[in-house]
């Protein structure tokens, strides 16, 4: 901070010039999309037929729709298996990897780290390739399958869900394994070994001491995964479509299904704001968490 | 059990997840190099780079490639220069709105913004903006600020304003003193900016299918959802390299992107004595 003094507002709007580039184009395509988002979710705007062109307000009936049509249901279900299967899977393999690795030779690190972080780093739309090569009757996991002699499935029909499931893991546990990484690098060495000392063994320094240590990287992780997750549409859209009988329909899918695919962009943009809904939550407790670092 | 016995269970144990997050790629490294390739995982009788040739040796692929990538270096241009001009003042100055504004920035980083393609959608279609690639860069570039400006003002906050002063001293304007002191200083910064725009851009795909849809405005990611996706017949070979080959610029940025993370800033030690 370069002075003192106090500054009156004409001062304050002159230092502010330089925001002003960055903050017209958040408030054209971002701000104002939400707000969209929001008077839209009210009203039965639609893309075609005679709702196009007379624009009416319709209070809570796309909301009312929603909680009595099966399929937003089904699809706020789907979510949240989706959600916590992915979250569960991430979360704690990306702990362990990050946890393993810890302290283990630099070449080993250098060889093992690549592999889960290729998943990361690949574009959605080929992991959902390579999925659905994976998960084929006679694609890779069967093949595996078939050397114990388990009978072939048709993973994709039998099982989109876990199929989904397993192929979000695969592509997000890498940024949960970066993320542990360097909060593990930042557990002091000495608490671990006064511990140590005293007695604790290995499963007790990882209960009281670690993870309490790394509680604020847990809690941020979880949050982004759970806004990155919500937000996966690609993956699932290129996998199943959400089908088979919408099993992998989530909100995101059904969304674009009735929004644009439908025409019913009010209804769709109600479906919109549940998502936008969860997110906020989601982003203020992200925000709470981080925000209070910052000074 | 013994130290030594836990760390080797621990070597085994990677070195076995490892190979099994291999095994989803075995199938698109062999495809790709297979001549007779099938969507069945087997042993190709002879390998060919033939695959890869005839993908680049296609034109409308290799647009695919080029809009990809025009969209994605445009988008990160605009958000480093816009958060660069942002990052200053939220960076230097005394301002009664900082700590909301960069609350409200941090909040925007993390919004799904899927939640808002329908009404974009809508909104692109009564101004005209639908199938347009401004239109795709500008939204992507909106979706992307937020955390351009928020990594931007920590990495402007690590050069030291003493430097600044001492070139004010020397009577450089403050336009001066940002192109002549600041930002050389930051440009390991805003190249880790333009590398996470540029490969977040480069993976997505949802945001242009929705918003183009003429054949040669789609980048490749559409391309190669379409290659798999329509079509009954397929032509697994081609597709797995095309896959490949649109992978690596992924891979290249994050390699380079750990390069410059790994440099870290230390400058605080040019403004001692």
């Amino acid at each position: 901070m370069f002075t003192k003094q106090k500054y009156g507002i004409v001062e304050e709007l002159k230092k502010s010039v330089l925001l002003l580039p960055a903050v017209i184009v958040l408030l054209c395509f971002f701000i104002v999309p939400i707000i969209l988002t929001i008077y839209y979710s009210f009203t039965n705007l639609a893309l075609s037929g005679s709702n196009a062109q007379n624009l009416q307000f319709v209070g809570l009936s796309n909301y009312k729709r929603m909680l009595t049509d099966p399929t937003t249901i089904t699809s706020i279900k789907n979510t949240l298996i989706f959600l916590v299967g992915s979250l569960a899977g991430q979360t704690i393999l990306g702990f362990l990897i990050a946890y393993f690795m810890k302290q283990k030779a630099r070449v080993f690190r250098s060889v093992v780290g690549p592999c889960f972080l290729i998943g990361w780093v690949m574009p959605e739309i080929v992991v959902a390739l390579c999925f659905m090569a994976f998960f084929k009757e006679n694609g890779t996991l069967n093949a595996i399958l078939g050397i114990v002699g388990v009978r072939n499935i048709s993973w994709l029909y039998e099982h989109p869900m876990i199929s989904v499931i397993i192929a979000n893991i695969w592509h997000g546990t890498a940024f949960s394994m970066l993320n542990f990484q360097s909060a593990l690098d930042n557990v002091s060495g000495d608490i671990e070994e006064a511990a140590r000392v005293d007695g604790a063994n290995r499963v007790q320094v990882l209960w009281k001491i670690i993870i309490p240590c790394i509680k604020d990287t847990i809690a941020t992780n979880i949050m982004l995964n759970t806004l990155s997750t919500l937000g996966v549409y690609g993956l699932i859209y290129a996998m199943t479509g959400g089908g088979p009988a919408n099993k992998t329909t989530t909100l995101p899918i059904y969304m674009y299904n009735q929004g644009l695919k439908g025409m019913q962009l009010g209804f769709g943009t109600a479906i919109g704001m549940l998502i936008l809904f969860v997110g906020v939550i989601c982003s203020i407790l992200y925000t709470r968490i981080l925000g209070t670092k910052e000074k | 059990m013994s130290n030594t016995r836990v760390n080797r269970l621990h070597y085994i144990v990677l070195a076995f997840m490892a190979l099994t997050f291999l095994t989803p790629l075995v199938w698109i490294v062999v495809a790709s190099l297979d001549p007779n390739a099938s969507d069945a995982l087997k042993a190709p009788l002879s390998v060919t780079i033939g695959n890869y040739v005839s993908v680049l040796t296609n034109a409308d692929n290799l647009k695919a490639y080029g809009v990809g990538f025009a969209i994605s270096f445009v988008e990160s241009l605009l958000v480093v220069v816009l958060s660069c001009l942002a990052a200053y003042p939220l960076s230097r100055y005394r301002l009664s709105y900082k700590k909301a504004f960069m609350n409200i920035i941090l909040f925007m980083t993390a919004l799904p913004m899927i939640a808002v393609i329908v009404p974009v959608y809508k909104m692109y279609l009564s101004l005209g903006m639908l199938d347009s690639l401004w239109g795709v860069i500008l939204y992507l570039s909106a979706a992307s600020l937020p955390y351009g400006i928020w990594l931007m003002k920590n990495f402007m906050d690590a050069v030291p304003a003493e430097l600044e002063e001492a070139a004010w001293v020397d009577g450089a304007t403050t336009m001066t003193s940002i192109r002549k002191v600041v930002l050389p200083l930051m440009f390991p910064g805003i190249c880790t900016v333009f590398i996470y725009t540029f490969s977040k851009s480069w993976g997505n795909f949802f945001v242009p299918f929705i918003l183009l849809s003429s054949a040669d405005k789609l980048p490749a990611s559409v391309k190669l959802y379409q290659f798999f996706g329509q079509y009954g017949l397929i032509d697994y070979g081609p597709l797995a390299a095309y896959s490949i080959i649109y992978t690596l610029p992924s891979v290249l940025l994050y390699v380079l992107s750990q390069n410059y993370m790994s440099k870290g800033f230390s400058l605080s030690g040019a403004a001692k004595g």
